[in-house]
Parts: structure tokens; C-alpha cells; sequence
């Protein structure tokens, strides 16, 4: 391995962390996604560093299966943005908030 | 070594873009700078020798995924997301406070513990395609159907909920 | 290539239910696209997949099998639970029967399709004896869910809702990948027993991996089944989507969310379970508490309902706790129980609401007078669960006290108990809106001959329970022992 296995866990870990803390700190939705999308990438490379490591090709698999699902989740996101957008003309979680008590 | 340089050459465009996807108010710039960060993943993922996700990286993540984003954000006509009111400032500075622990706290247990970490000797040859379809159609031959049945109820949902005559 | 080591035709032939279900699903949709216009065929069709998937599941006989190198495990522990999922998928598909045009949209095959890919999903998660097949299980039924809840297209509230579920779930998946991905890298790899025998062992990369992946697959977990302080998501989406579905999604996703934790945390971490000990006894505490006192103030009985669920998932996480087989039987009859209080339950408000209003206690008002069975059928649903005998509620919650009694945690049981008496609270005020205040009436339900029916089996199902719970007791302690 031409770097030590931390450096990488630590680059996803950094990852994943800028990941969750735009899922915590935007409010568009598309942005939202795509901070998801950054966690998802994390883990990949997490993934691949450990697969690597121990010379298997199982953390590869896994890591075709998360994309797999990615490519899904985003499809089905977007229709949904889409349907709303329609029905109402925003994307800023802030302004969607007809469910309340 | 000139391979691990590349490799923290690639890592600081990695974080760097992912910053900017964050932080960049309009909608287009991040997926821009997204792209960026995947291109860079892919290099890591070639220093890692795992080629064959190296290249459906840039297909599915760079080619399809973000081609999706950039369609809906333009279709729908995003431009800069609007100012934040004042109150949300509190809700940012305390978001990222968060982050900034929970990063610094989990990578410090890391390092504090990895200790026993050691090197590996073997040579690495699993990232070739031949080793990831073999395994994709022996011991992985359920989750791969499985994946087939989620990208078949995407399609299905996708298709009902955004079409607008159906 | 010898390949009978990855699969043979006795593992096809343990995956046949999956398969009946995903062929049905297949023709339900393809019954769509012919434009055969009448829901009732295919509400039938989608119906007798799921019936002939029972039936295939007992063909199937319930010895321990191992499938697809590894992939599944079947035992009576995932058969009770893939019972209980096409048993609510069953129910669901029935109470549905009409409302999606009542609530001002066209019903669509997509419908029954998507109810079969989300129990084709549950079943695969608690067959699962690998990370990999549970997370697929886990998106197959998430994804499924997403469309779901979002299912009415034209109506906002059902978007919002879909466009939250998706973005908290969606947030959750990265956790739990994360942890996955990090248990793989301590115990390189992802099979259950195989991380088990790697702890066993001693043979982890690092302590710290495996304890964060732990904790990440636990965030991920308490995500998916709504553990404070990761339940934010489940009032708004309880309330915004079609009741229906609401009814689907605190029942059979819970209990697989449930069925997979504890199959997770005893097959393949039964050695790193006692230093989570108290993460999980401040869960239980924590949700029981805070879904309580949020049910309290809630003015729309969809959300009360939604905090109430979010309250026995803290009761359920007792059992988890106390993991031994009094607490993992008294779990599985609780899971039970629950669906079938929750299910007649929002059936019935289902059954109630009309297009485009919001349903507060206040419109329960005089419901008694107008419609005197339904609202007695309500009433028992409220009672069992709030925990009275002689309903099936109170064996339920005793069975969970006792056993966690039993193993020393009084401090724990008080609060529990304190909190079912706070509960007392908001699902008696349901009772007295519809009893004691005679006002005009603004609900006016209406019910099929099939869909009383099936309300008269819960029912049924509530007070046997309640009155001779030994039959179940006796199914769900040997499932437990399987599993332990």
C-alpha cells in the first residue's frame, strides 16, 4: 500500500464529516443530497482502503452494491423534488413546512 | 515516494472540493465542485488499485449521478439559494461546532488507537474486472440480483412520481 | 469452476417466497400497463402472491438452513418474521382498498407492487446473515417506502413527507454504511459469524474500528426504527403520509428494523454487547420518555400516534437490552401485538378521513353516537394500547416489565411503568373526544363488509392474546431460543 491505511480511513472520515455537517447546516434539498452523496462517497473509499488492506475483493462489491444504491436513491430523490417543486415552487426545506401540529 | 504524494495531492482536492460543495450557495457551483471531488476519489481509488471502481467513479458518480443533479437544478431554475435569516446564524455556527468535535474526537480515538495497525506484505491483485465479476457471480450472486430488483423499484417510483400524465 | 459451493438448487429453492412475491409484483405491474381498470383485480392478484408466498414459506419447513454461501439464514426466527410481514402486507393491501381515490388520486398498480418490494426487502433483512444483505433489505424497503409515503403526487403534505423520509433516511444509510464499512475493515469481513468468530478470536485490526462501526450500525439502526434522539423525522411523516401507508410503516418496517438489530447484535456481536449495556438503557429511557411527553401535546391524532410509536420502540429496546430469551420472546409477542393494534388502529382513522382536512381529536367528537362499532373498535385499539388487561397491550408490556425485572433493572421498569401511566393520557383523550362531547359530527366513515371483517380478526386477535396468550408465548420462546 503506497500510504498507511489510517491516512486513508482518515480522509474518508473527513469526508463523511463535511458530508453530515452539510446535511446539517443547508437548507436546499439538491444541496442536501449532494452532502449525502459526499457520505456515500466516504464510505466507498473507507471501503476500498480496507479491501486493500486485506487483499479481498469483498469491500469491492460492497462498494458497487452503495453505488448501485446511490444512483437509485438519487433517481427517486429528485422525482420527488420534482413532484413537489410542482405542486409548489420550492426547494428550501425552510419553506416547506406545512406539517405542524 | 512520488505515488504518496499523489495520493495526498488527490486527498486535498478531495476535502478542499467537498468544502466548497458545502459551503457554495448556488446549486450548479456544487455540483460542479462535486464532480471535481469525485474525479479526485478516482485517482485515489487507481492508487489503491482498485481500477475497475476507479472507472465507474467517473461513469455512475460523475457521468450519470451528477448529470441527474445538474438536469433537475437547471429544470428547475435554482439560482443562489436565499439569504439566511438571522436566527439560522446560531443554528451554523452550533452545526459546525458539532462536525468540527465529532471529527476531531473520532479521528483522535483513531489515532490514539491505532497502534497495532501494521502494513501488508501480500501483493494486492483483486482490483482487476475479472476478480470483481468472478466474485460478483459466485459468492455475491444474491446481493446482485437483490441490486437488481432495487434499481427496478427506482424506475418504478421514479417514473410515478415525476411524470406528469401517467 | 465448481460453483456448487456459492449456490445450488436448494438454495433457489430458499429464496421461493422472494420470488413468488417479486413475480407477482411483475404482473401487477404489468396488469397496469394493459390498462385493466378495475383496482379490485389487482388488489386480488398482488393478495394471493402474498398468500401463495405463505404458503411456499411453509412448504419450505422451518429447519436451519444456510443459503447462497452464507448470504441468508434461515431459521424459525426469520420465519415468524416473515410471517408477520406478509400477514401486515396482507392487511394493508385490504385497508387500502378504495382510499387512495378517496384521498383524490387514482389508484395505480404501482401500489401493491411497491407494498410486495418493501416485504420482499423486510424478509431479506432478517434472513440476512451478512452486512451486505441486510443493507440491500434495508434500501429494497426504504426505497420502497420513500415512493410510498410520497405516493399521493398531487398533494403536498404526501411530497413534503416523501422528500423528508428520503433525505433523514437517505442520511441514516450513510451512517450505517459507515459502520458497516468499518466493522469490515476490523474483522475484514462481513459475515455475521465470521465477524463473531473474528472477535472471538481476537483477531480485529483495531478495537476502535469495531467499536465505531458498532456504534455507526447502531446510529444507522435507531435512524431507521425512530429511537429519540433520531426520531425527528417520524411525526412529519407519519402525519403526511396516506394513512394507509402510515398504518404499514409503524408496524412491519419497525418490527424488521427490530428483527435485524437484535439478529445483528446477537449473532455477530455477542462479545462487544455488554459494553453497550448502558447506551442502550439510555435509549430506552430516552425514547420512551420523550415519545410520551411529545404525544402529549399533540392536537392532530395522526402525530399523537406517531410519538405513541416512537414510545413502544423504547418499551421494545428493553428487550433488547435484556437480550436473554425472556427478553428476545417478550420482544417478538410485543411486535405482534403492536401491528395489530397499530394496523386497526390507523385502519380505522383511515376509514375516517375525508380528502384535504386534517385530522384533530376535535373531529372525533360524537363519532360514538354516529358510528357506535367503529368507534368501540377504536376504543379497544386505544385501551391495548395503553397497556389495560385484559387486552393483548397489557400481557405484551408485563412479559417485557418482568423480564427486565428479572435481570435487575428495577430503575428501568419504574420509568417505563411511569411513563405507560402518562400514556394513559392522550389515548383516553381519543375515548372521551368521541364518548363524552356530543357535537355535530364532521367524520362520517364508511366500511366495507371486508374491511369490518378484518377489523373484527384484530380485534379478535387483541382479546385472545389478552385473555390466553400461551399459544403465542410458546411460538415466541422457541424462536427465542433459536436465536440465542
Amino acid at each position: 500500500m503506497i500510504v498507511p491505511l489510517e491516512h486513508v480511513i482518515l480522509l474518508s472520515l473527513a469526508l463523511f464529516s463535511i458530508g453530515v455537517f452539510g446535511v446539517l447546516f443547508r437548507r436546499n434539498a439538491i444541496t442536501i443530497f449532494m452532502s449525502i452523496e459526499l457520505m456515500l462517497n466516504a464510505v466507498n473509499l473507507a471501503l476500498v482502503g480496507f479491501s486493500r488492506y486485506y487483499d479481498s475483493v469483498d469491500g469491492q462489491v460492497f462498494v458497487f452494491l452503495v453505488m448501485t444504491l446511490a444512483a437509485a436513491e438519487v433517481a427517486v430523490g429528485l422525482a420527488i423534488i420534482i413532484a413537489l417543486y410542482r405542486n409548489r415552487q420550492t426547494v428550501n426545506i425552510d419553506e416547506i413546512n406545512l406539517l405542524k401540529n | 515516494m512520488p505515488l504518496s504524494l499523489l495520493f495526498y495531492f488527490a486527498a486535498l482536492i478531495a476535502v478542499g472540493s467537498a468544502i466548497l460543495v458545502v459551503l457554495n450557495r448556488n446549486a450548479v457551483y456544487s455540483a460542479i465542485f462535486l464532480v471535481l471531488c469525485f474525479f479526485s476519489l478516482a485517482m485515489i481509488y487507481l492508487l489503491l488499485e482498485a481500477y475497475f471502481l476507479a472507472v465507474l467513479e467517473i461513469f455512475i458518480y460523475a457521468g450519470a449521478i451528477m448529470v441527474l443533479f445538474l438536469f433537475v437544478v437547471m429544470l428547475l431554475n435554482l439560482g443562489r439559494e436565499k439569504a439566511l435569516p438571522h436566527f439560522m446564524k446560531f443554528q451554523r455556527a452550533l452545526s459546525l461546532m458539532l462536525v468540527i468535535l465529532f471529527f476531531f474526537g473520532v479521528s483522535l480515538i483513531m489515532v490514539v488507537g491505532s497502534g497495532e495497525l501494521h502494513q501488508p506484505t501480500i501483493k494486492f491483485s483483486s482490483g482487476s474486472v475479472y476478480a470483481l465479476g468472478e466474485a460478483l457471480f459466485t459468492k455475491f450472486l444474491l446481493p446482485f440480483e437483490v441490486a437488481s430488483l432495487l434499481l427496478l423499484v427506482a424506475l418504478i417510483g421514479t417514473v410515478y412520481l415525476a411524470k406528469r400524465k401517467i | 469452476m465448481d460453483l456448487s459451493q456459492y449456490f445450488t438448487s436448494s438454495d433457489i429453492a430458499g429464496i421461493t417466497p422472494e420470488i413468488i412475491l417479486t413475480l407477482t409484483a411483475l404482473v401487477v405491474l404489468t396488469l397496469e400497463m394493459a390498462r385493466v381498470f378495475r383496482p379490485g383485480i389487482i388488489l386480488l392478484v398482488a393478495a394471493s402472491g402474498l398468500v401463495l408466498a405463505g404458503t411456499a414459506l411453509v412448504q419450505g419447513g422451518n429447519d436451519d438452513k444456510i443459503l447462497f454461501g452464507g448470504m441468508l439464514y434461515l431459521n424459525t426466527f426469520s420465519m415468524f418474521f416473515d410471517f408477520l410481514y406478509l400477514f401486515v402486507g396482507l392487511l394493508t393491501l385490504i385497508f387500502s382498498q378504495g382510499y387512495l381515490e378517496k384521498m383524490g388520486s387514482e389508484t395505480r398498480g404501482e401500489y401493491p407492487a411497491l407494498i410486495l418490494f418493501a416485504v420482499i426487502g423486510m424478509m431479506l433483512m432478517t434472513r440476512a446473515n451478512d452486512l451486505v444483505m441486510v443493507f440491500l433489505g434495508l434500501e429494497l424497503l426504504s426505497l420502497s417506502l420513500y415512493v410510498l409515503v410520497g405516493f399521493l403526487r398531487h398533494n403536498l403534505l404526501s411530497n413534503e413527507s416523501g422528500l423528508k423520509y428520503l433525505l433523514l433516511g437517505a442520511f441514516a444509510t450513510g451512517f450505517f454504511l459507515f459502520g458497516a464499512a468499518l466493522t469490515f475493515g476490523a474483522t475484514g469481513t462481513t459475515n455475521f459469524s465470521g465477524i463473531a468468530s473474528a472477535i472471538a478470536a481476537g483477531t480485529v485490526l483495531s478495537e476502535i474500528y469495531l467499536y465505531l462501526g458498532i456504534g455507526f450500525l447502531l446510529i444507522g439502526f435507531a435512524f431507521k426504527v425512530a429511537l429519540a434522539p433520531f426520531h425527528m423525522w417520524s411525526p412529519d411523516v407519519y402525519q403526511g403520509a396516506p394513512t394507509t401507508v402510515t398504518g404499514f410503516l409503524c408496524t412491519a418496517p419497525k418490527a424488521a428494523g427490530f428483527g435485524a438489530m437484535l439478529k445483528v447484535f446477537m449473532i455477530a456481536f455477542p462479545e462487544a454487547f455488554p459494553e453497550w449495556q448502558d447506551i442502550f438503557w439510555v435509549l430506552a429511557v430516552l425514547t420512551m420518555t420523550v415519545g410520551n411527553i411529545s404525544a402529549l401535546v399533540q392536537s392532530n391524532v395522526k402525530r399523537m400516534l406517531a410519538f405513541s410509536s416512537v414510545s413502544h420502540a423504547g418499551y421494545l429496546v428493553m428487550g433488547i437490552l435484556v437480550k436473554d430469551i425472556a427478553g428476545v420472546s417478550a420482544v417478538l409477542f410485543y411486535l405482534i401485538v403492536y401491528s395489530a393494534m397499530n394496523l386497526g388502529a390507523f385502519a380505522i382513522i383511515s376509514l375516517a378521513e375525508k380528502d384535504e382536512q386534517s385530522l384533530t381529536f376535535k373531529q372525533f367528537r360524537g363519532l360514538a353516537s354516529q358510528n357506535p362499532l367503529l368507534s368501540g373498535a377504536l376504543a379497544i385499539f386505544m385501551v391495548s394500547l395503553a397497556g389495560f388487561p385484559p387486552t393483548a397491550g397489557f400481557i405484551a408490556k408485563y412479559g417485557l416489565f418482568s423480564a427486565a425485572i428479572a435481570k435487575g433493572y428495577i430503575w428501568l421498569v419504574v420509568i417505563a411503568v411511569l411513563n405507560t401511566v402518562v400514556s394513559f393520557y392522550y389515548y383516553f383523550r381519543i375515548i372521551v373526544n368521541m364518548y363524552m362531547r356530543d357535537e355535530k359530527v364532521g367524520l362520517q366513515p364508511s366500511t366495507g363488509l371486508l374491511t369490518a371483517g378484518i377489523l373484527a380478526l384484530l380485534i379478535a386477535i387483541v382479546f385472545i392474546l389478552g385473555i390466553t396468550p400461551g399459544y403465542l408465548l410458546e411460538i415466541t420462546v422457541d424462536v427465542a431460543t433459536a436465536v440465542s
